[in-house]
């Protein structure tokens, strides 16, 4: 076979992955933000500046999740026992969270039901997400193609750490992301809390890095051998970088620039992740390779993935397109 | 190694003693465990998606008839029934990717080995359906006055689009399930996909693609007939409570006799693949050589294999199943016990979904009638018949899916891969206690959906007098909803 399509699609379910985490990052971190604001008008515009779009930034968890189990069923089986608890409970943060965007108009004494709900279930799902990714750094034991580890090996300090990191990253984008779209007093409260999320956020991602290489021999291996050493030391300084972007971006009182820093930060992160993650899928136990369904189904749905992927994407900028631009508080969506 | 053992020691040593905890569930293993909650988090979403499919399509209908007559009712229709649409769409949406992680939870040996033939169908699904929906909802929910009636029709239609094709994609997965075709089997155990055409259109797919599209269109114009018949009998808004309540009917006399002829044709193809599940349907524990009867009601006894207090059309159903009174029907005396469905559930979900049918079938004949003689609008034993019908899509789709899916017990599979061997290595206190976590918070979310939903059903806006549209309302209402009926009327276009 000349083409390597799980390298391809390996890349796909990556791209897919990190698409959610940034999309759905600055609105569940809007979500996080919440108890921040507690005034009813600051809320409805902080809701209506993501209420048009959440749907589709949750997709891309679907496309992550029903990818996976079409080209990586192995690492979908896996996976998700393993992480049981804590897919179960991010499940729950996003139900929550998902019906509060219609509830939260429905009622006037409920109100305060489905502010919580949506600001709990939104930190909910944010703290299990960064459960998961650290039980996965750490690694899932795989025999016989199936889980062998015991049900609470996902509870470690280093998980609650991811967990907490990814909460705070994702307040800083939900921050900046506020700061974009709204003005007067509420942008303002934002760019105080992006400024202490945006030093926080660098300082997490400077604790979860430094942890990581101790966890597996491998990833201290991947991160002072030669040459991947190189990114130990690019990597960082882009951080710095980008946190530069940001602060400044806030003090010239700029409305989009810490926003685009912010997902530079990001995306960087995820750039570190995925160099100590290659080439498994499941770190220690499989690799793409190992986990890949037969070529047969990576070519079906690639040929879907190559044609639709760029429409959707054209479809879903047009979505945003509709929408650009402040949030008009006297618009009332609802 | 060292570093390993860091690592093993910063594990917390957390595990709890299973025994404490499994007492609870003693009575269950986890295959139980398992197959209640996808029984009950599949039962939760196929509710919403029921609705949403017809209700997609139904505001597409209305919006076009909008732009065509440009009649005001139809605008006020559609923004009425578009925050409803909205918050059972997000009840939807919730509970669908609670399903999709479900099968790497609950059934990871299952997704292991199938995940190569459904993956892809789910995979096209979120690429087809799902992005496109998605996509296009936020403009249709909060886009009419950024841009245009023609382009926010668009998105209405691909709304409406979406969902069919949603539809299609996991019909395709579910009766490829049923009924599978197209693949082979590897050294891992895993089914691999020899033929996507075979896959795709395997023998049941037609069919049950088919009946449940009818079915959600007919679930949606039940609703919709309920709400304008309350209306018509409260008096509220004539003009629109009428509007929809005889588009509803129409609907119903329609699609309800094609949905009979669709279930028979339905239940013919499964007669031919999947015999055992229509002996349980028709509860025939024996063979019949010379002609079964039809057993209308009765209790199914599966100790003594038989069906206590029968009663029956003899002959009847070897008439309807193979269109000849005297031609043999197989009993399940011919299949070993161990590949029995459960036939009590089988058997009384079919009768209670077939009855609904022949009842909705009813209600649309006599809504024929009334309009004939000029009555529909007034008669108000038929309006209150139509309210008391509002839910019995819902309940004919959930015992319609009660059917299939116990029907085709004990595989998940049909014939080749056993429930009992599909299930994920956990714990029967794992899934328990998950399952407990499901029911609470579904009762409580989707409880407080449906009320909201009611509520907004019972409060349609009095017909157009524009300029009072606002006060009496924002006053009355405890909901700002019924604003969003104004935005179109005042500002729309
Ligand atoms: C409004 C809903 C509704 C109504 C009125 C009916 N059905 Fe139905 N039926 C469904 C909704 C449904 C469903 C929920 O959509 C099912 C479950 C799976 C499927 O594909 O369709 C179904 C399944 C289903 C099956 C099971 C097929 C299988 O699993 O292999 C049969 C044999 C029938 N139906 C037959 C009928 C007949 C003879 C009806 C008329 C009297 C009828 N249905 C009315
Ligand atoms: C179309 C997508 C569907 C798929 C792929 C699917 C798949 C499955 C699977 C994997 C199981 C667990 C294994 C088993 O017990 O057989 C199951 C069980 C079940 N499903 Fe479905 N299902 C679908 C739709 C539905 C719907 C809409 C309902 C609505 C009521 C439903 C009702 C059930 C029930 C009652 C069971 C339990 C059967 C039993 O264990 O006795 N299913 N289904
Ligand atoms: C086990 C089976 C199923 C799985 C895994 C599943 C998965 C999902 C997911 C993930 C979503 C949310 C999509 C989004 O993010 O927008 C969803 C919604 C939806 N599903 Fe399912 N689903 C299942 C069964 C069904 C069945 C049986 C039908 C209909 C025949 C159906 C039709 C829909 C539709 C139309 C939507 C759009 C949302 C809505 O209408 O409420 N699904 N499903």
């Amino acid at each position: 076979m000349a083409i390597d399509l799980p390298l391809i699609w390996a890349a796909i379910i990556a791209f897919a992955v990190l698409a959610y985490v940034v999309l759905d990052g600055f609105d569940l971190g809007v979500g996080i933000l919440f108890p921040f604001f507690p005034e009813k008008h600051d809320r409805d515009v902080m809701m209506n500046s993501v209420a048009p779009v959440w749907d589709g930034n949750e997709t891309w968890l679907v496309l992550g999740g029903g990818g996976l189990l079409a080209v990586f069923p192995l690492a979908y089986a896996t996976i998700l026992p393993a992480l049981y608890a804590p897919i179960i409970a991010m499940l729950i943060g996003l139900i929550f969270r998902g019906v509060a965007f219609e509830y939260r108009w429905r009622t006037q004494r409920g109100e305060f039901l489905w502010n919580w709900a949506f600001a709990g279930g939104s930190m909910l799902a944010a703290f299990a997400q960064g459960l998961a990714l650290g039980a996965l750094v750490q690694g899932i034991p795989v025999e016989n193609r199936a889980y062998v580890g015991g049900w609470w090996d996902w509870l470690t300090p280093f998980s609650i750490a991811t967990g907490l990191a990814i909460v705070i990253g994702y307040a800083l984008l939900g921050a900046t992301w506020l700061v974009m779209k709204t003005r007067g007093e509420l942008a303002e409260r934002a760019r105080g809390v992006a400024l202490r999320t945006a030093l926080a956020t660098v300082a997490a991602m400077g604790i979860v890095s430094l942890w990581t290489p101790f966890l597996e021999p491998v990833y201290l291996e991947r991160w002072f051998g030669w040459p991947t050493a190189i990114f130990s030391v690019i990597v960082p300084l882009l951080v710095l970088g980008c946190l530069y972007l940001l602060l400044k971006g806030i003090r010239d009182r700029h409305d989009v620039q810490p926003f685009i820093a912010a997902l530079g930060l990001f995306v960087l992160g995820y750039i570190g992740i995925g160099i100590s993650f290659y080439p498994f899928m499941v770190p220690p136990s499989l690799t793409i390779w190992d986990a890949a369904a037969p070529d047969e189904s990576l070519a079906f749905l690639l040929v879907g993935a190559l044609v639709l992927v760029p429409m959707i994407l054209t479809y879903t900028a047009y979505a945003y397109w509709v929408f650009r631009g402040k949030v008009d508080p006297e618009e009332g969506y609802h | 190694m060292q570093i390993a053992d860091i690592r093993r020691r910063s594990r917390l040593s957390l595990r709890f003693p299973p025994e404490r905890i499994s007492a609870v569930f003693e009575a269950f293993d986890a295959t139980v465990l398992a197959r209640i909650q996808f029984a009950f988090t599949v039962s939760f979403h196929i509710i919403f998606p029921a609705f949403s499919i017809g209700l997609a399509s139904y505001l597409a209908v209305l919006e076009a008839l909008w732009l065509w007559k440009k009649d005001e009712v139809y605008l006020e229709l559609f923004n009425f029934w578009k925050t409803i649409f909205a918050v059972a769409f997000g009840m939807g949406v919730v509970s669908g990717i609670v399903m999709s992680y479900q099968f790497g939870t609950n059934w990871s040996v299952f997704s292991d080995k199938a995940g190569p033939v459904i993956g892809p169908l789910m995979g096209y699904e979120v690429l087809t359906a799902f992005f496109l929906e998605a996509g296009f909802l936020g403009v249709m929910l909060f886009g009419l006055n950024r841009v245009g009636p023609k382009l926010h029709f668009f998105a209405t239609a691909m709304v409406a689009l979406g969902t069919l094709i949603s539809a299609t994609w996991i019909l395709a997965v579910n009766s490829w399930m049923q009924t599978p075709a197209g693949f082979s089997v590897n050294e891992a155990g895993q089914f691999i996909p020899d033929d996507w055409w075979a896959v795709i259109f395997n023998p049941s797919f037609p069919y049950r693609l088919t009946h449940m599209v009818l079915a959600a269109y007919l679930t949606t114009a039940f609703v919709v007939g309920a709400c304008g018949a309350w209306h018509l009998l409260r008096k509220t808004a004539p003009r629109r409570a009428r509007t929809m309540f005889s588009m509803a009917m129409w609907m119903a006399a329609i699609v309800a006799p094609i949905q009979i002829f669709a279930g028979d044709q339905h239940g013919l193809n499964t007669l031919e693949h999947q015999p055992a599940k229509v002996m349980a349907m028709e509860g025939h524990y024996q063979s019949h050589p010379e002609g079964a009867p039809l057993i209308l009601f009765g209790m199914p006894n599966s100790a003594e294999k038989r069906v206590d207090y029968a009663l029956e059309i003899p002959k009847l159903s070897s008439l309807i199943l193979k269109h000849s009174l005297d031609a043999p029907l197989a009993g399940l005396d011919t299949i070993p016990e161990d590949r029995h469905p459960p036939v009590a559930i089988v058997f009384w979900s079919f009768r209670v979904m077939v009855a609904i049918g022949f009842a909705m079938l009813g209600l649309g004949l006599w809504s024929l009638w009334c309009r004939l003689r000029g009555t529909l609008d007034t008669n108000a034993a038929l309006h209150r018949a139509a309210v008391l019908m509002g839910p019995a899509g819902f309940v004919a789709v959930l015992a319609g899916w009660i059917t299939t899916e116990v029907g085709r017990q004990p595989y998940t599979i049909y014939g080749h891969l056993l429930t009992a061997d599909s299930i994920s290595p956990i714990a029967a206190p794992a899934v328990g206690a998950s399952l407990v976590a499901f029911i609470i918070v579904y009762f409580l979310v989707f409880g407080a959906g449906t009320f909201y939903i009611l509520r907004l059903m019972a409060r349609l806006p009095r017909d157009t007098m524009p300029e009072l549209d606002e006060g009496p309302l924002r006053t009355a209402g405890v909901t700002p909803g019924p604003a969003t009926a104004n935005q179109g009327g005042h500002h729309g276009h």
